[in-house]
């Protein structure tokens, strides 16, 4: 034999080279595909980039580290899907930076949250969890309510999350703040032309205080979409087989 | 020695750099309006100060010596020291911030409605505090040990290996104080943000580079097994954490960012980087400290050279693939899912080789294990090893997974290999490394070695079994129907199903807890009171040989 493990053993740069390699390839190999191949992410009619409400929303639910106790990834098992509704696509974390799959349920998935409960519901739940589950063990975040939410540089967030691939337009940029102000008051001006701008997106006090913007109402306002925006009698599951 | 004195260029630039960031610092600290960014920019800023009076101090400390002119003398133990006592110190927070966490999932009005010491913020602390600070500063501790030893050479760099130790738990400072303040990129085992990812960048590549330097002087031909897991594990961990963290900060006044990975691709890349923390840094790394220790407390050689070099590079090549069993039946493609269940099941094989290598060391040495209870902790550290490498590819089949995954199985699964392995192993070096490195006879008292065997193992045992349990009643629940055929049981009711074992659970880690604060009375001991071996310090200072 002419090749010995002692050429490698006595030669540090060697070894280092070596372990460089044999470390590399299997992550390029399941890596790289996922970028390049199409099927990756399914085509689907109505996903689009968060309002900025909800998007300061979705950064609270990441501040508070809710995604250690609850998933957003609704698994293709019968079970999961009775309980949750449709499973999760690829295409309805697309524009997810990060992304909020989780790996525990000590609390149950909310893939599909959006829409179940009223505003009222989770604000109380927010605040007491046991006043409405009262087997619930998920800590209270009632402060959520009484903290006015920091949006002064909310049009940056937007600017960041187009440079990394999420498709907000300039005036969507442009109109962050008015837009965010406009999703948490029914009542403003812009909230016609924020409607346009972002499908499906409700305008209305989403934590009972029509005063003031709190974190309640952008992380209520985030619950509310989650999974909402696909139409699944519309989606063509044969066409999408992966 | 009538020469003046002069500041080396290493102290001079280490100091000049500081100066800068220093500096930089305080603009950030005026400039931001984002509270938590202030107090890390002042908490960096007072660092840097200590840091540059720390060089100057040590600058007019100094006596000019031929010693420092030829190189200082002997093996460079003060780092050392310092990473262990720093680890022992981590341990105890990691291990009290979880069992406050799971005295809050058995009793949720711990919470206290704070902010700060919500379940949220409170878990990647924990899982922080043990992963990164205390297995961290293990691995610090022994592989600038062994790489010393093995090498019969002193450790590369003036500055650098100090740089490197108080730098790393710098990081571990940031990190942990922007947990409680809700600073958090939310991919788990990686929640530091930008900044403090950029700043463990800048001491890993130092850590790699006086780890390389430092094999390349041994007067060793041979690179021992030890080092090779050790250099794998610094590899590797410095790729995945550049891969994984790649992220666009809001402004560099923010403490936010967003990760340049969306939805399926962040998962993929996210548990690429999530299971090869296992894999590299709490598997390979503490691969070294057991090619290291175990030989060494058992007096007896490697069992076998052969299976070293198998166990090294099938185990390298194969952990990699095994991310994707994080994803099973999710929406990632099911190529990788394929791909990561069979290289996970593959895996088991050169676990277990690994396994047995690190046992039948103690062929003709299987006495030791009735007198030598630190070598007892070593063993069945090795066990455990054993142990959960069996749990994980048959946890890695997809049926045994859609029962198991995101349930309580996986944090029983995670605890046996965390405190049964990583902690036991990490235990046993630090039994061995604290009276050589202060040159003591031995431990001050082996019995509490004993007392903090046994209770830890019986913490352990509740701990796993009750997630055991707990888990797979779970798993079942939430898939069982009732005769109609509608689902059995609401989600809260599995969730007050399981308080029973959330108490159990509690309890065990009350008891490892208890089993660590013994051996801290023990180290202390042994330190503060234990017969000096002059020997040992003799041989110590003098020559870095054996």
């Amino acid at each position: 034999m002419s090749f010995s493990h002692a050429t490698i053993e006595k030669n540090s740069i060697f070894l280092l080279v070596g372990i460089l390699i044999v470390i590399a390839i299997g992550g390029i190999i399941e890596l790289v595909p996922l970028f390049l191949m199409k099927s990756t992410i399914e085509k689907v009619q109505g996903v689009r980039p968060y309002t900025p409400l909800e998007l300061a929303g979705r950064n609270i639910y990441v501040r508070e580290g809710c995604y250690v106790c609850h998933s957003q990834m609704i698994r293709a098992l019968r079970a999961e899907v009775e309980r949750y509704g449709h499973y999760s696509l690829a295409a309805e974390s697309m524009y997810d930076h990060p992304f909020q799959w989780g790996s525990k349920r000590t609390g149950p998935d909310l893939a599909r949250l959006g829409n179940k409960y009223s505003d009222e519901w989770h604000s109380d739940h927010l605040k007491n969890p046991r006043s409405v589950v009262p087997g619930s063990i998920m800590p209270s975040y009632s402060w959520l309510a009484t903290t006015d939410l920091s949006y002064a540089t909310i049009a940056d967030d937007l600017r960041v999350n187009r440079m990394i691939g999420v498709p907000y337009t300039d005036e969507m940029i442009e109109n962050a703040k008015q837009d965010l102000e406009a999703q948490a008051n029914p009542d403003s001006d812009g909230v016609s032309d924020f409607e346009q701008r972002y499908q499906k997106a409700a305008s209305r006090v989403f934590d009972g205080d029509a005063n003031r913007i709190t974190e309640m109402d952008a992380l209520i306002a985030y619950m509310q979409m989650l999974g909402t925006l696909i139409d699944f009698n519309l989606y063509d599951e044969n066409a999408n087989k992966r | 020695m009538s020469e003046t004195k002069n500041l080396r260029l290493g102290e001079g630039l280490t100091a000049a750099c500081l100066g800068l960031g220093l500096i930089l610092m305080i603009v950030i600290a005026g400039k931001t309006h984002d509270g938590a960014m202030q107090f890390h920019a002042y908490l960096l800023a007072a660092a840097a100060l200590v840091a540059i009076a720390a060089i100057v101090n040590r600058f007019l400390d100094r006596q000019e010596t031929d010693a420092w002119r030829t190189g200082e003398s002997g093996y460079n133990l003060g780092v050392v020291k310092l990473a262990t006592v720093a680890a022992v110190f981590w341990g105890l927070v990691s291990f009290l911030a979880g069992l406050v966490i799971a005295l809050q999932l058995a009793y949720p009005a711990i919470d206290l409605d704070l902010p700060w010491f919500s379940f949220g913020r409170l878990r990647p602390l924990h899982t922080s505090a043990a992963i990164f600070a205390f297995g961290g500063n293990t691995l610090l501790a022994t592989s600038l040990y062994v790489v010393q030893r093995t090498s019969r050479a002193r450790l590369a760099g003036d500055i650098a290996p100090w740089f490197v130790v108080w730098g790393y738990n710098l990081f571990i400072v940031l990190a942990a104080t922007g947990y409680l303040l809700g600073v958090t990129q939310s991919k788990e085992y990686a929640e530091p943000e930008w900044y403090t990812d950029l700043w463990l960048t800048i001491v890993w590549v130092v850590y790699l580079l006086v780890y390389l330097a430092t094999l390349m002087k041994r007067k060793e031909p041979h690179i021992y097994v030890a080092n090779w897991f050790f250099l794998a594990f610094i590899v590797t961990i410095a790729m995945l954490h550049v891969v994984n963290n790649l992220a666009v900060p809001v402004s560099i006044y923010s403490t936010k960012s967003y990760i340049v990975w969306a939805g399926v691709q962040d998962a993929m890349t996210q548990w690429w980087y999530g299971h090869n923390a296992v894999g590299f840094f709490l598997t390979a790394g503490f691969l070294g400290i057991m090619y290291y220790f175990v030989p060494k407390r058992a007096d007896r050689p490697v069992y076998s050279y052969r299976l070293s070099i198998i166990h090294f590079w099938s185990l390298v090549f194969l952990y990699i693939w095994a991310g994707p069993h994080h994803l099973f039946y999710t929406a990632l493609p099911d190529w990788a899912q394929t791909l990561g269940m069979t290289f996970s099941v593959m895996l088991w094989m050169p676990s277990w080789g690994g396994m047995i290598n690190g046992l039948m060391t103690l062929s003709g040495a299987w006495d030791k294990l009735r007198t030598d209870p630190v070598l007892r902790m070593l063993v069945v550290s090795v066990a455990f090893y054993g142990m959960s490498t069996f749990e994980g590819p048959l946890m890695s089949v997809k049926a045994v997974n859609s029962l198991s995954h995101y349930t309580d199985w996986t944090i029983g699964h995670t605890h046996s290999g965390a405190l049964g392995w990583v902690a036991f192993v990490s235990f046993g070096a630090i039994y061995c490394l604290v009276p050589w490195l202060w040159q003591r006879k031995g431990l001050y008292s082996d019995k509490l070695v004993n007392w903090h065997f046994w209770i830890s193992t019986l913490g352990i045992v509740l701990y796993i079994t009750a997630m055991w349990v707990s888990g797979i009643l779970q798993g079942l629940m939430w898939r069982a129907y009732d005769s109609l055929g509608f689902l059995e049981y609401s989600f809260v009711e599995s969730v007050e199903a399981m308080h029973p074992f959330y108490v159990i659970r509690a309890f065990g880690g009350l008891l490892f807890v208890i089993g660590t604060l013994i051996m801290i009375y023990n180290l202390w001991r042994t330190v503060h009171s234990g017969e000096v071996m002059e020997k040992r310090a003799a041989l110590l200072q003098q020559q870095p040989a054996e």
